[in-house]
């Protein structure tokens, strides 16, 4: 059976990609920026996933006004990169996963969360940002990828209880796909931002640690926050942390943090970033046997070790 | 200008400086918008750089918008019913870093527009509330900073912001 193994959150701020674009990567105000992904490349080098599960927002680039849809998922094979008015991104194009989107509409359709469906659909910064930051710049991405866009554009996008419930139908969803495939989900967008208006360059770092905090312990309290307080408190463009919420949704109640990084600025936005493990299920059990077993605990244990060198780092 | 009509009170209009694009701003600015979205296509930037007036005559805009986009009044065009992902594309096709529209909304240079965000942004306290309702509102996943007695009186009131 299909498992999600991981969730993975990150800001996915357009100048990050150009900074990546135009080879400016090395510069101090970026380096500050990419350093706090070195880790994260390394763990997504281990965690070696089969698919990944991508929740992100269109950028008025595969959705203009004229239609709105609230939770778009790609089933197509490929998704094209989108012109976002400087040519697209000399990034590789995004490979679907088909089957298992289906799977997921069906699933999740039936749990009554109304998808829109999408057999064609460019995808912008918003996707592929995270996606360089996560993989670096490969000459195609390692895995299969199935993207999410939720509307965050127009007021109001769904509320964030709304979204934790669709991350929990996903993971049934998931779950229920007859291949072993390992799965990583990933929130993105966010931080705290406000990018238009007298209150453009709004930041709140508080709400942002607190956010994470409660991420990972107590997702259920982010539940309750609503769009005024999320617009209020991290600015008009923060409330894109919905997002994070059904990634969040997707994963176990109980999950391990293995790595979190938080700057300021990058170019008008906070950048957080946070990755959260799923409990191996029978880890603790074949960590206690002693020794004799087949390879595989060992490996397991020998993975744990190597994910406990990655620290926790906060700035 | 027509008769005002009567506007259906939103709480989220408190935020100070902030356009809320919903969907009545979304009806409003419909055809602002998709005028932003045409310079998504190369030939349509030379078209529009070549004659902006003569461009803009291909869209039912308001003469209030079409003074905001040829003014490059960024804040008007959001009041309008634009929205910054859409006016951004707009800011590009100027050949303008974000960075310039951000000046440009918060009535300050680039220089120190970036100088604040690299200071850590603009703060959010003082920037919670237009009517003073929400201004000591904090949120309610973060822990009240000062531990005085005046605080903690007030913690609970706090929480529901």
């Amino acid at each position: 059976m299909a498992r999600i193994i991981a969730g993975v959150s990150s800001s996915h701020v357009p100048a990050i990609g150009a900074a990546i674009d135009n080879h400016r990567t090395g510069e101090p105000y970026w380096q500050r920026v990419f350093e706090g992904f070195e880790r994260s490349k390394e763990w997504m080098r281990n965690a070696k996933p089969d698919v990944c599960f991508v929740v992100y927002n269109d950028h008025a680039s595969a959705f203009s006004v004229e239609m709105i849809p609230t939770f778009a998922l790609g089933t197509a094979a490929e998704f094209p990169i989108a012109d976002e008015g400087w040519g697209p991104r000399p990034v590789p194009v995004v490979k679907g996963h088909p089957r298992l989107a289906s799977h997921i509409a069906q699933s999740v359709i039936l749990d009554e969360f109304d998808l829109t469906l999408c057999n064609k659909m460019e995808v912008d910064h918003g996707l592929t940002v995270p996606l360089n930051l996560m993989f670096g710049s490969p000459k195609e991405w390692p895995c299969p990828i199935i993207p999410l866009a939720v509307n965050v554009v127009q007021f109001p996008p769904p509320t964030s209880n709304r979204c934790f419930n669709l991350g929990k139908a996903l993971k049934k969803a998931i779950e229920s796909y007859p291949e072993d495939l390992r799965v990583v989900v990933f929130g993105t967008g966010g931080m705290s931002h406000q990018i238009s208006g007298q209150r453009a360059g709004l930041i709140n770092s508080k709400f942002d640690h607190a956010f994470l905090d409660n991420l990972t312990k107590n997702p259920k309290k982010l539940t309750r926050l609503s769009h005024l307080e999320l617009m209020r408190e991290a600015g008009a463009e923060g409330v894109e942390m919905v997002m994070w919420l059904i990634m969040r949704g997707a994963l176990d109640e109980k999950v391990d943090e293995v790595y979190r990084f938080y700057t300021v600025p990058a170019s008008n936005t906070a950048v957080g970033h946070i990755i959260l493990e799923n409990r191996i299920k029978g880890a603790k059990k074949s960590a206690a046997k002693p020794a004799a077993k087949s390879k595989k605990p060992a490996s397991k244990m020998k993975r744990a070790a190597a994910l406990q060198k990655i620290h926790r780092v906060r700035s | 200008m027509a008769p005002a009509k009567q506007k259906i009170e939103k709480e989220y209009d408190d935020i100070p400086g902030t356009y809320v694009f919903d969907a009545d701003r979304s009806r409003e600015g419909y055809h602002l918008n998709m005028f932003c979205m045409s310079l998504m296509q190369a030939e349509n930037r030379k078209a529009f750089k070549a004659d902006e007036a003569k461009y803009l005559d291909q869209f039912p805009l308001t003469p209030d918008q079409r003074e905001a986009i040829l003014k490059r009044q960024y804040n008007r065009m959001l009041e309008l019913g634009g929205n910054i992902y859409f006016t951004a594309k707009l800011g590009a096709t100027d050949g303008h870093p974000f960075q310039h529209l951000a000046a440009v909304m918060t009535g300050s240079t680039q220089q120190d527009y970036a100088d604040l965000m690299l200071r850590g942004g603009r703060a959010v306290d003082g920037n919670r509330s237009r009517s003073g309702k929400y201004a000591k509102a904090g949120s309610s996943i973060v822990k009240a900073d000062k531990p005085k007695s005046k605080a903690k009186a007030s913690k609970g009131k706090k929480r529901r912001g």
